[in-house]
């Protein structure tokens, strides 16, 4: 029998209960699936559960420890997926009409790493479609709702991962992040939120959105559980040609390490940005001043070219995703409308199954890519991706981290910025430069607004330096004391 | 930037997609607001400076050129539509 509270359990203190025995992995199983049935209802955080699977894994993991089996370090412990990583025998929708009906005939790298530590997957969460917004607002299934006012969005496109994770489904969930989509859901649904450096978690089995942005990475409440998380799925990966060889250190240690010492940049461009919310903003210096009194030292640094991000981004994004969804085509997978040629078939199927924002990007995408306006925007964007890199190679010859907004505002309403596009690509400005430079970030709840709205802070690091952010990040989260608020489900 | 209709149509025979009347006039309106944005980007000063198309400037690590199992005819073909065993089915191309 699961304690109370054992909805807050961190992760690490749940894997460290199933494997000593203190609690069955069938009962977690089962108080997770009654938890993720009663939030699904209020703030539609799923696409699909896994409940006879689940249950069976889950029994199967009692057998193997009472057998005195050795179990791996996430044994028993659940899961929850965005519906953008494929899962065997499980469907995969993207939140799209156009995957309908898909089963994946193999697992994510990230999924089969995940097996591999025995950790149970308990369901798929829902997304923007194809990973594509800041808000989940775009799923074919509907929006999710924000934990802590059902009035307002979870942030996107991983929003029911940040969802369940923050109102106690489970302690872990994966997301993907192209332009902000595991940060900003972090930010507004108050958890942590890593995307890792590009190449450290291996992409095969995520839906292909942007192959040069798209990272996958864990979402938690803690940063601990974050570090433990990152530490199973990180590593190369012989399926995703993109994927690194940089040995994956400890993270833990890493995380438990004293910060004193280590000098943080705080991006001028970025903390007297237009349009911040005066929220947001002292929220954020807050979190200057506890990184000083950690010992920490502080300095300004100046990111000139972060302002070019947003239009790079979706330059970039959009030319990457119309290639990518291309393959949608009503041939080999998912939605097929039958029509007598085969050219009628793939506009027929593909103006069916492509939700508005989809079409949207894929035209601009299109467009950028197109014979004669080539070198005007794709290979200009592609030339100030250049200059935002080194803006930040060259932050780092002075400073080992920097300290920015996640987002300029808290949790927007639903359906606020739904007719404009542009407003909606905005919620991204201080997030997609990351994506655009490979480097990792980590979404850290930093404070509360005083309408309860949970408000993030980001802590970003040079290639490879997670261990880094985790050190900082994790004294961080001591000092704001935020641990144990959590949302009041309805 | 001004989108019009007729070149909305054009990008969409490119991206094989069908739209309705109100879908051109819509997606004519927010293309053009949405590339007016991106046209600060024509100021910045790149002369001199490469394209970044991917930003792992190590490179990845190559893997051993193996022959490996792969899913298979029948496995890859399971859920096609309109699918015979082992094939996709599309419609008649040569008359």
């Amino acid at each position: 029998v699961s304690l109370p509270g054992a909805e807050w359990s961190p992760l690490l203190a749940s894997a460290k209960a199933l494997r000593e025995g203190q609690v069955r992995a069938r009962a977690v199983a089962e108080s997770s699936l009654a938890r993720a049935r009663r939030v699904d209802a209020s703030l539609a955080a799923f696409i699909s559960l896994r409940e006879d699977a689940l249950l069976a894994e889950a029994d199967d993991i009692d057998r193997r420890r009472a057998a005195g089996e050795t179990l791996g370090p996430l044994a028993g412990v659940p899961v929850v997926l965005k519906d953008n990583i494929l899962t065997r025998g499980h469907p995969t929708t993207a939140a799209s009409r156009i995957l309908d009906g898909f089963v994946p005939p193999y697992d994510a790298t990230v999924v089969a790493r995940l097996r591999g530590a025995d950790a149970l997957i308990l369901g798929k969460t829902n997304l923007d479609e194809f990973a594509m917004g800041s808000s989940t607002e775009n799923s074919a299934f509907g929006p999710s709702k924000n934990p802590w006012d059902p009035q307002r969005v979870p942030g996107g496109s991983s929003g029911g991962s940040c969802v369940a994770v923050a109102s106690g489904v489970t302690a872990a969930a994966l997301g993907s992040d192209t332009g902000g989509s595991i940060r900003l859901p972090a930010s507004y649904c108050g958890t942590v939120g890593l995307k890792p450096t590009y190449g450290r978690v291996s992409r095969y089995g995520l839906v292909a959105f942007g192959s040069s942005l798209d990272q996958i990475g864990p979402i938690t409440r803690t940063v601990e559980d974050a570090a433990l998380l990152l530490g199973v799925i990180a590593g190369y990966d012989a399926h995703d040609s993109t994927s690194s060889a940089e040995p994956v250190p400890d993270y833990l240690a890493a995380a438990r390490t004293d910060p004193a010492g280590l000098r943080i940049g705080v991006p001028r461009e970025w903390i007297a940005a237009e349009g911040m919310d005066p929220e947001v903003l002292a929220a954020v210096r807050a979190a200057i001043d506890a990184a000083a009194k950690l010992g920490m030292e502080i300095r300004e640094v100046s990111l000139p070219h972060a302002r070019y991000a947003i239009p790079t981004y979706y330059i970039v994004a959009t030319a990457e995703a119309s290639a990518n969804l291309a393959r949608y085509d009503g041939v080999r997978f998912g939605l097929r409308v039958p029509a007598d040629d085969l050219q009628s078939q793939y506009r027929a199927t593909r103006s069916r199954g492509f939700g508005a924002e989809v079409k949207r990007r894929i035209m601009l995408g299109t467009y950028v890519l197109s014979s004669g306006y080539y070198d005007a925007y794709y290979a200009q964007a592609s030339r100030v991706r250049t200059l935002v890199r080194r803006d930040f190679t060259d932050a780092f010859r002075d400073v080992d981290l920097l300290l920015a907004p996640t987002a300029p505002s808290p949790a927007f309403r639903i359906g606020e910025k739904a007719d404009d596009p542009l407003a909606m690509y905005l919620s991204d400005v201080f997030t997609t430069t990351m994506n655009l430079a490979g480097i990792p970030a980590l979404s850290l709840p930093c404070g509360f607004s005083r309408g309860g709205l949970p408000i993030g802070c980001q802590i970003i690091g040079p290639d490879f330096a997670e261990g880094t952010i985790f050190r900082a990040a994790r004294a961080l989260e001591e000092s704001f004391g935020l641990a144990d608020r959590h949302p009041t489900l309805a | 930037v001004r989108i019009d209709a007729k070149e909305v149509l054009r990008i969409a025979r490119l991206a094989h997609l069908d739209l309705a009347e109100e879908e051109i006039a819509r997606l004519s309106a927010e293309l053009s607001s949405i590339l007016s944005h991106v046209e600060m980007l024509r100021s910045v000063d790149t002369q001199g400076v490469a394209e970044t198309f991917h930003p792992l400037e190590y490179g990845g690590p190559m893997r051993a050129d193996d022959t490996v199992a792969s899913l298979g005819a029948a496995e890859a073909t399971r859920g096609a539509p309109g699918g015979a065993a082992g094939a996709f089915l599309v419609p008649r191309i040569i008359g």
